[in-house]
């Protein structure tokens, strides 16, 4: 796993002194379907984008709670890096953009048999958000309704 | 975001780099992965490595044994 000694000083101890929020009770869905019969969408924080879409505003206030629709049928080869935070190293999901947001596994899992199918969309968030409350408010749960709307039964999530 | 999926009847798992935000936020299911940021899935390019750390996040989804909240660590073959 990760650890904070790879941030510089000031930003572990800003994670240290961060007040997190713990979910309680924590919400539960049992998987309702096998999943080589299920749909399944991937929400990512790595705020991978297509190039035509607007970059995350790394200047706003609490960070940019706003989410990019990426199309079912992009490729990892397609999307661009947006991540405002150098507090990372970004050079491998510049190079294999699957390291965040592994839509072309997906594929193979889903040809392999192994899926049942993928949403035509999935989810690009920025995670950079310090200031959650309009992400828990508004933001997550219109993001939400969408992929329940869609039919989707299973979400991947992966941060950066 | 996990929370409100799992609210809505989506069933969610996220992978995790730092073990002790998901200890305190505690999202359903959990899967730890060994790896510095920028690199949940590992390697650049390496499609094997890629796909063992989806299987075992989708393991986590499958199992029907598994009760909230599930932290769960990736070990890596090889």
């Amino acid at each position: 796993m990760g650890t904070t000694s790879e941030f510089s000083l000031p930003l572990r101890a800003a994670l240290k002194a961060y007040r997190w929020r713990r979910v309680d009770p924590v919400p539960w869905t049992p998987l309702r379907r096998p999943l080589v019969e299920s749909r399944l969408a991937l929400v990512s924080s790595a705020a991978l984008t297509l190039p035509e879409q607007a970059p995350f505003d790394g200047s706003a206030r609490g960070g940019d709670t706003t989410f990019r629709t990426i199309p079912g049928d992009v490729r990892a080869a397609d999307l661009v890096d947006r991540h405002p935070s150098d507090s990372f190293d970004h050079a491998g999901m510049r190079a294999d953009a699957n390291l965040a947001f592994p839509i072309d596994r997906l594929r193979e899992m889903r040809d392999d048999g192994r899926i049942g199918e993928l949403n035509d969309r999935h989810l690009s968030f920025s995670g950079t958000i310090t200031a959650p409350g309009r992400l828990i408010k508004r933001t997550a749960p219109e993001a939400a309704r969408q992929l329940a709307d869609n039919g989707v039964d299973v979400a991947l999530l992966v941060p950066v | 975001m996990a929370a409100e999926l799992e609210r809505q009847g989506i069933s969610t798992v996220a992978l995790q780099l730092l073990r002790f935000v998901a200890e305190t936020v505690r999202p359903p299911r959990a899967l730890f992965v060994p790896f510095p940021h920028g690199y949940p899935l590992g390697r650049p390019g390496d499609a094997d490595g890629q796909r063992a750390v989806i299987e075992a996040a989708l393991a986590l989804v499958e199992d029907e044994n598994l009760a909230p909240p599930v932290l769960v660590d990736h070990r890596p073959r090889g």
